[in-house]
């Protein structure tokens, strides 16, 4: 078996006695699409909170490239190739759609604490930003404040913003939650398109797309690693069933 | 960008003309309080910051701006630059307190350290106690200009002025200003992309602490006083005031503000309390009507007239 680019070890969470994650074991292969999923309160978003230490974890480690990242901060998470998305959609929503691509690509051109100097030297990155705008279809929207963009949209420039940093790894959280139907389909194409470089592990409800873009399913429920394998093996095993539905349902 | 450069020719214009129209110790008070709320306009409506507490670094810098000018005799540049660096490494120490919560919390803080510094001035035999430190001479700038005529005063504070607001107008348009205006967004995403964004809520907090040290410094320079007024909490609130009246996160707005209040409290002073009265009607209209005060009320209008031709 290769080694995982991401791996947690009885990763554990508590909020006060209440165990949010307790115990994780994932192993996120590179290069494939990891699908998170689960009944609501599992703990998805928190265990994405800890593998992005938006939370720091009550015990167990955090593996990435072999390397412990446990201990680091958000942001040098961020820049070792791991970047995340949010639930509710994380535009910046004053920043037209270009300039929130470009405050992405401002972040690899170094610190920018230079206050003194005009924005005109961030003219150099307008290029590029407007091609990863093409790339997600946004090219007509670019000059509009991101706030003021169809919900879709504003999912595909979180995307196109996400890229810009050329990322080994996104978590995505809830990529399609609250999209149209024609949404969906051109998120999905999008999401299997961005995969083809690039390892991804995702938490979506959409069982069916979950079923067409992923190569690893991992159930979560009430905190626990419940189940692992493809979405054949999942969605075969009564334990799953029995955490969607409930006992006494079947 | 050529509306920005026309808006500052009529800015500049404005300044110019000013002490002809208007009493200039007038203009020039409301010249010290717009540049004090440009400061904390940098740091409210471009940082998304809002700091209880800017009185600190504009008392701070005139206590030490009018120590250095009276005691000392030191030139009146020198002393603008000790005041100012005062309130700069101030507002390094408490941003760097401050900044580690957010919200209500980081405004509370920033409220508790500018009480202690109330409590330091009124205490200090420095600061004069009560008395503040009074008849402070203006002297000469750079040795030559004297600043004793109001007129002469009135063009070196109109420069100070317009430096210190292009310099923010920089900051807002800079590669760090972009930054900082994500931040204010969506700091998590920000957090996200990989940046440290609380070095830059530091920094936007040191810079906007230094700017008020400079209107502080200035006001000394000007009424010849540094008392306990200008650390007082109401101070810090007058600057809010201020900037929510004239125009959260507009350029022109604290300017606008600035006028409007220290009219205000000039012309109506007749009316004793019920000038604080008459504020608060006033800021209570703004929020209620016109959440982006004066000047957002006014850019609105003005980019839904040049829609409307077509």
């Amino acid at each position: 078996m290769a080694e995982p680019i991401l791996a947690t070890r009885n990763l554990t969470i508590a909020f006060g006695g209440f165990r949010a994650v307790d115990g994780v074991n994932l192993d996120i292969k590179q290069g494939t699409i990891h699908a998170l999923i689960g009944p609501n309160g599992a703990g998805k978003t928190t265990c994405f909170n800890l593998l992005t230490k938006f939370l720091a974890p009550t015990s167990g480690s955090i593996i990435y490239k072999g390397r412990d990242i446990t201990p680091l901060r958000a942001a040098d998470i961020a820049r070792l190739g791991i970047v995340r998305s949010f639930q509710i959609s994380a535009v910046f929503p004053h920043l037209t759609a270009l300039e929130n691509v470009r405050i992405a690509l401002q972040r690899k051109r170094g610190a920018s604490f230079d206050f003194w100097r005009s924005e005109r030297v961030l003219k150099a990155l307008d290029e590029p930003a407007a091609a990863l705008l093409e790339d997600v279809g946004l090219q007509a929207f670019a000059g509009m404040p991101a706030g003021q963009l169809p919900y879709g949209r504003k999912r595909a420039l979180e995307v196109a913003t996400t890229l810009a940093l050329d990322p080994d790894m996104l978590l995505l959280d809830e990529p399609l939650a609250g999209m149209g139907h024609e949404d969906v389909e051109r998120m999905a194409a999008l999401i299997r398109r961005v995969a083809a470089n690039r390892t991804i592990l995702m938490v979506e409800h959409n069982l069916s797309v979950v079923a067409a873009l992923s190569d690893r399913i991992s159930v979560l429920a009430r905190g626990r690693l419940l189940a692992e394998g493809d979405y054949a093996t999942i969605s075969q095993d009564a334990r799953v069933m029995d955490a969607y539905l409930g006992t006494g349902h079947g | 960008m050529k509306g920005y450069t026309r808006t500052f020719v009529i800015l500049a214009l404005l300044l110019a003309i000013g002490p002809y129209i208007l009493y200039p110790i007038f203009l020039m008070k409301v010249l010290c309080f717009a540049l004090f709320a440009c400061a904390f306009n940098l740091l409210l409506g471009y940082g998304g910051l809002l700091s209880f507490g800017h009185a600190a670094y504009f008392g701070m810098a005139s206590y030490v701006c009018a120590h250095a000018a009276k005691i000392w005799g030191w030139p009146p540049e020198l002393c603008l630059l000790l005041g100012t660096s005062a309130a700069g490494l101030l507002g390094l120490v408490f941003g760097a307190l401050a900044i580690r919560r957010q919200g209500i919390y980081f405004a509370m803080i920033t409220l508790a350290l500018a009480q202690m510094i109330y409590f330091f001035a009124l205490q200090a035999t420095f600061t004069g106690g009560e008395d503040g430190i009074q008849s402070v001479p203006r002297g000469n700038l750079f040795g030559v200009i004297n600043l004793a005529s109001d007129l002469t005063l009135y063009y070196v504070v109109a420069a100070i002025f317009l430096a210190g607001f292009l310099a923010i107008f920089r900051m807002i348009h800079s590669p760090f200003g972009q930054v900082l205006k994500a931040i204010r967004d969506n700091e998590p995403r920000m957090v996200s992309l990989g940046y440290r964004t609380s070095q830059y809520k530091l920094l936007v907090f040191v810079l906007s602490a230094v700017l008020a040290g400079l209107a502080g410094a200035t006001k000394v320079v000007v009424f010849q006083l540094a008392s306990l007024t200008d650390v007082h909490w109401m101070m810090s609130g007058e600057v809010i005031l201020i900037v929510l009246v004239g125009g959260m996160g507009t350029i022109l707005g604290p300017v606008v503000g600035a006028f409007i209040i220290v009219a205000m409290e000039n012309y109506l002073a007749p009316l004793g309390a019920w000038v604080t009265v008459i504020q608060g009607l006033v800021f209570v209209v703004c929020v209620m009507l016109f959440r982006q005060g004066i000047v957002g009320l006014f850019e609105r209008s003005l980019a839904r007239l040049k829609k409307s031709p077509r």
